[in-house]
Parts: structure tokens; C-alpha cells; sequence
């Protein structure tokens, strides 16, 4: 449902077009983005509001951007999300999987307003569902590392084991391990998405262990910033950590939400907006390796531009068969490759963590 | 676990236990003169978001520590102003202190994420810091962790051996009585919530500026709780407080440690309770009529206002 649609909907519902707050504001699309963190944390918000900003700028007047930062997951979700439509906003974009049953409850009384929730997996006709695969950002990490570390062991320090998590650190891990069949991860969650002081001591204690590559999946900086001040190397994740670590970081995953953001929002402007569930990645432009740092060498460099021509054109596929759990089981045989709806719901670790 | 490991282990339990320790230590001041400031978590987010500014913007570390301080005591100050003049609820203030402290730190620091500065020094005594396993563990730390032990060692002994420290239990055991013998109840509290400040300002700065030097927002991570947490586990006591700081600190460390090596029999969520659950016990252990000594101050919390 269009713009114009809409405006001719509000009208033909007579009385009702004068109680509805929304009904001024139809002129302009109003578009909203709700995040988990601050646009300042140089990570996975950052990003996505340069998504946002991408927007603004395409669109210039036909359009007006907003956002609402550090919105808690859970009821007080659902209580900006109501906000926003009183305030007028006809699409909202939701960016954090906490915020997916909010959303779902709140786009069933409000079926003229278009979400979108980003790492979810329900849908509704008025919700749409999009992600994108940073595990084939951490698949090319992951061959790096196996040909850098001179232990053979990386360390991993990460937020949650939820699905989203673990695809990443088995993708590292199975890539690592093609390199160098003997290479291990070691993995701590923190059970937070924001803890620096204990990121950076879950980092030491990593390489008081033996690590001698980082990465995290986490909000924050501090792994990276443990990984420059001990002096090895690592990966960044969401965002160039190269500031932080000019020296130690060799790549970083990057996430570019823009594409994704100017087509959904340029369809709602022409009324072919729809809902769906995209999954997106490397061929689409939406995940990206940051310029390589210091500590690549022309070998690892050849490697990792080759595995990323391999991720995009399909002929690298981190999760083909046979993959063997921790306990050495094999979850996924020979020949076979994993669903998206298989991976989307990983909850065990590989061999090799 | 290896012996080499194991050290490492203890070396970065010190580093976790040393903000614990800076703040717990201020809010034990603070409650002996009978003041509950809840806001130690948004002291210590203003403390290292001061740090951090100044020193990125004068490269001296010293003023950051100092920016720190006085930054924290700004909020404490406010903090003062409204419990011990106005008489507010120091519990619904202390909550509110904490939240304005948080949004505080994080505009004042907006401009400041991503940014990185030069580690505090640590010690480092040719030969004797070398020393295999002592050498790590006690000589070649940062300067922040021997000032908050020598804190400790003072504050215990201050608390307990000199008027000063004398006049401030009084306050926080009868504020009627310590008013009636003419002292100044409200500017000894004034000084006890100061202080308080000042020491959650280090206790943020020690992790803006030495743990990990950045700043983020909600940088502390709910570590203003578990000192708060500390001081009631302490039972009130300086060494009793370092020895919490340093077990949590421990705890929490291990657990990295344990997770690292593939050892995974306690859920880290448990690990993670610990402190509260200790602090629940040894609430209840006051509770059920143990030791005299244990017990809180017996003005804690409640408003003075002097009847003349």
C-alpha cells in the first residue's frame, strides 16, 4: 500500500480521516528507525543509522527520517512503537531481534503502517523481515586466521549463544579449520551486548590461553583495543575498528544496510511496497570487508579476496557438509548443505570450539 | 590450568576487583554517616566519561583522574543538596542520580566514542618485578590498584582510631546524639557523600582510563550496583569490602578463564549472580540476629533535620 493509497483510504473513511493524528501528516512519508544502542557506538547502530542517513539524503523532502535510540527491548518497545505511529510515521524499521514480538503485536492494530524488523524471522502482511550474513564476513576472517596464527588457536569472545551468534563463530571456525585442520577457537560469551571491562578481560584471558588471533561479537571496541595493546592481530566485526587498532586489525566485517533501506523505502514511496524476508549478503553489496590492515600478507590477502569471490558468485558455501559438532557428531553430511531456515536456527557449536 | 595461566588469571582478577573496590570504599564512607547514595552507578559513568575527555583532550592522565573526581562529586553534590538540605527520600534521589548520571555520561561522551587513549603506566621495579609468579601479582600492576589498597589500609584506620572517623560513625549511629554533642551532622555528611563521589569517580575512571581505555556508553555495566552490593556484603568495613571486591572481581574472571579453557559446568548467568546472591545471604545472616557488629548503621537512610 502506496502513499497516494493511503492518503485516498484515510479520506474515503470520512469521519474518521479528522480524528486520525496521521492524517496531516501525509504529505511526506515519515520513516522511523528504532535501535537497541546509541548511533554512537561505532558498531551495529552506527551502521544502520548510516543506513538511515543514506535514506535522508536520496530522498531529500519526499521523505523524513527519524530515529529513537537505546529503546529496551520488551514493553517499553512497544510503547515508543505506538509513539511513533501517534506521531505520524507511516514505516518503521526495527532493528533489534528483542524488539520482534513487539512489532508483531503492534503492526496487527496498525495495518496501514509498514515495519521492518531486522534478525527476526516472523512475518506479517504489514511486516516485512530482513538480515544479513555476516557469517560470510566471518567465513573470511576465519580463513585468514587459519593461515596466521602461529598457536592455531583463535580466541572469541561474544555476546549471546543465540543463532545469530554461533552461525558466526562456526563459520570462523569450519573456514579456520579448512586452512589448518588441527586449528581451535576458544569462545566466551558475556551475556551482555555492552560490558567493555569484561570484554577486555574475557580478551586477556583468551590469550593468557594461547590465542594469538581475536575477534568478538560484540557492541564495543575493547577486544580489538586488547588485541593492539598485547600486540597480535584481529578481526573487527559491524564496523572499521582500524582507529582503535590500527595495527592489529586485518579486516573487519562491515555492514551496509543502505541498498536494502533505499529500495524498500523508494517501494513504499511508489505503493509497491510488500512484505517478505530477505536474507542478504556479500553478492548484494550488504556485507563488506573493511581495507586491509598492516598485518595481511600478499598470501592472506590473495585468499581472503578469493573467498570472497567465492562467497558471491555461490561456489564457497560455509555450510556444506560433512560439519561435526563439538561433541564430534556429524550434524550435516556429506553432500548436503544447510538450509537458510536450518542455519537461522543453529544452536550448537562445530568441532574445533 | 596451568601455573602460568592461573597468574594470569589473578593478575586480571585485580583489574576487575579495583573499580569494585574504589567505589564500594566511597559508598562505605558515605553509609557510616547514615546517607544510602544509589547513585553510585551514574557517579561512576560521569567519573569516566571526566576522565576520558580530559585526558584525551590534555593527554595527562593525572587530570583526568582529577576531572574524574570532581565530576563525580558534582553529582553527589546534587545528590547532598537535595537529601541532607532539602531532606528528599535518599533512596528515590539515589535512583535518580543514577539515571541522570547515565544520560549525563553519555551526551557529555557522544563526541568521545571511538576515540582511544594511551593506557595507565603500571609498575615496573627492575628485578624485583621480574620475580616468577609474586613479580606479576604484586609489582607490576597500575598505580590504581595500590591506591585503592592503601585506601583501604587508611579508611580502616582512620574509621576506627581517629576522631575523625569516630565522629563520622556517630553521625551515621545517632544523629540525635552526635547533634546534641555539638557536631555538624549535615556539612559531616556533606563530606562523607563527597567523598563518596570522588571515590565512584576513580572507580569510572579506573576503567575509562586503565581497563579499557575508551569510552562507550553505559561503560560501567552495572558495576555502581554490585559495589553498592559490596558494601553490605563488606558489612561496612574497608577490608571486609576489599576482600568482596576481590572475590567478585575473582569470580567473575575465573569464569572467563573456565569458559576459555572449554570448562562449562556452571552457567556463566549463574556466575554472573554471585554478588547479589552473597549479599542476599549475608543480608539475612544480620537479619536473623547475628552479630551486633554486622549490622548497618542504625541511621542509614533516614533525613536529619535539627530540632532547634
Amino acid at each position: 500500500m502506496g502513499l497516494i493509497s493511503r492518503r485516498g483510504l484515510v479520506a474515503g473513511a470520512g469521519a474518521a480521516a479528522i480524528l486520525s493524528p496521521r492524517a496531516h501528516a501525509a504529505d511526506k512519508l515519515k520513516v522511523a528507525w528504532i535501535y537497541t544502542g546509541p548511533v554512537a557506538d561505532m558498531g551495529y547502530t552506527f551502521e544502520h543509522d548510516q543506513g538511515r542517513q543514506a535514506v535522508q539524503a536520496h530522498f531529500g523532502d519526499a521523505v523524513a527520517t527519524h530515529y529513537v535510540e537505546n529503546v529496551a527491548e520488551g514493553p517499553d518497545c512497544e510503547r515508543v512503537l505506538r509513539q511513533l505511529i501517534e506521531g505520524g510515521d507511516g514505516m518503521i524499521f526495527s532493528t533489534s531481534f528483542g524488539f520482534m514480538n513487539s512489532v508483531i503485536r503492534v503492526a496487527r492494530q496498525f495495518p496501514e503502517i509498514k515495519f521492518e524488523q531486522a534478525t527476526g524471522y516472523k512475518t506479517a502482511a504489514n511486516v516485512a523481515e530482513y538480515n544479513l550474513r555476516f557469517y560470510q564476513g566471518r567465513w573470511v576472517c576465519g580463513i585468514v586466521a587459519g593461515m596466521l596464527s602461529k598457536s592455531g588457536v583463535a580466541g572469541y569472545v561474544a555476546a549471546y549463544p543465540i543463532p545469530e551468534v554461533i552461525m558466526g563463530i562456526n563459520a570462523f571456525t569450519l573456514a579456520a579449520r579448512q586452512v589448518n585442520p588441527a586449528f581451535r577457537v576458544k569462545v566466551i560469551f558475556i551475556n551482555n551486548w555492552v560490558d567493555p571491562g569484561k570484554e577486555a578481560d574475557a580478551a586477556k584471558s583468551l590469550v593468557d590461553q594461547g590465542a594469538d588471533i581475536l575477534t568478538d561479537h560484540m557492541d564495543s571496541s575493547a577486544v580489538m583495543q586488547m588485541a593492539e595493546q598485547r600486540g597480535i592481530l584481529g578481526f573487527g566485526q559491524s564496523a572499521d575498528r582500524s582507529k582503535i587498532a590500527p595495527h592489529a586489525q586485518l579486516t573487519a566485517i562491515i555492514d551496509n544496510w543502505a541498498p536494502y533501506y533505499l529500495q524498500r523505502v523508494q517501494a513504499a514511496l511508489d505503493g509497491t511496497w510488500k512484505t517478505g524476508s530477505v536474507w542478504l549478503g556479500m553478492k548484494e553489496g550488504m556485507v563488506k570487508m573493511a581495507p586491509y590492515g598492516p598485518g595481511m600478507t600478499p598470501a592472506t590477502t590473495a585468499a581472503a579476496n578469493k573467498a570472497q569471490a567465492g562467497l558471491i558468485d555461490g561456489s564457497v558455501q560455509p555450510f556444506a557438509g560433512p560439519i561435526a559438532d563439538q561433541s564430534g557428531t556429524i550434524r550435516v553430511p556429506a553432500g548436503t548443505i544447510m538450509t537458510d531456515a536450518e542455519v537461522l536456527k543453529m544452536d550448537w557449536l562445530v568441532q574445533g570450539t | 590450568m596451568t601455573a602460568h595461566v592461573l597468574v594470569a588469571a589473578l593478575v586480571t582478577a585485580t583489574t576487575g576487583a579495583t573499580p569494585l573496590l574504589f567505589a564500594a570504599l566511597g559508598e562505605t564512607v558515605a553509609e557510616r554517616a547514615g546517607v544510602l547514595n544509589l547513585g553510585v552507578e551514574g557517579m561512576m559513568l560521569v567519573g569516566a566519561v571526566c576522565a576520558f575527555i580530559v585526558t584525551t583532550v590534555t593527554g595527562s592522565d593525572i587530570l583526568g583522574l582529577f576531572a574524574a573526581m570532581l565530576g563525580a562529586c558534582g553529582i553527589a553534590a546534587i545528590f547532598g543538596v537535595l537529601t541532607l538540605t532539602l531532606a528528599a527520600n535518599q533512596v528515590a534521589t539515589g535512583l535518580a542520580a543514577t539515571i541522570f548520571g547515565t544520560g549525563l555520561s553519555a551526551l557529555l561522551g557522544s563526541r568521545f566514542v571511538g576515540k582511544s587513549v594511551v593506557p595507565l603506566p603500571h609498575l615496573h621495579i627492575p628485578l624485583l618485578s621480574d620475580i616468577p609468579v609474586l613479580g606479576p601479582l604484586f609489582l607490576q600492576q597500575d598505580g590504581m590498584v595500590y591506591l585503592a589498597i592503601a585506601l583501604t589500609a587508611g579508611l580502616a584506620w582512620a574509621m576506627l582510631r581517629t576522631r575523625a572517623g569516630m565522629v563520622l560513625r556517630a553521625v551515621g549511629e545517632s544523629d540525635v546524639a552526635a547533634h546534641a554533642l555539638g557536631h555538624k551532622v549535615i556539612g559531616v555528611r556533606y563530606a562523607a557523600v563527597l567523598f563518596g563521589g570522588a571515590m565512584a569517580g576513580l572507580g569510572g575512571a579506573y576503567l575509562s582510563l586503565a581497563s579499557t581505555p575508551m569510552w562507550i556508553e553505559g561503560l560501567t555495566a552495572g558495576r555502581g550496583w554490585i559495589a553498592l552490593a559490596l558494601v553490605v556484603f563488606g558489612a561496612w568495613r574497608p577490608w571486609r569490602v576489599l576482600a568482596g571486591a576481590y572475590l567478585f572481581g575473582g569470580i567473575n574472571v575465573l569464569q572467563l578463564y573456565l569458559q576459555g579453557a572449554g570448562f562449562v559446568a556452571v552457567p556463566t548467568q549463574v556466575l554472573a549472580m554471585i554478588p547479589y546472591l552473597a549479599t542476599i545471604v549475608v543480608l539475612t545472616a544480620i537479619s536473623a540476629g547475628g552479630a551486633r557488629r554486622l549490622q548497618a548503621p542504625a541511621c542509614l537512610g533516614k533525613p536529619f533535620r535539627p530540632a532547634n
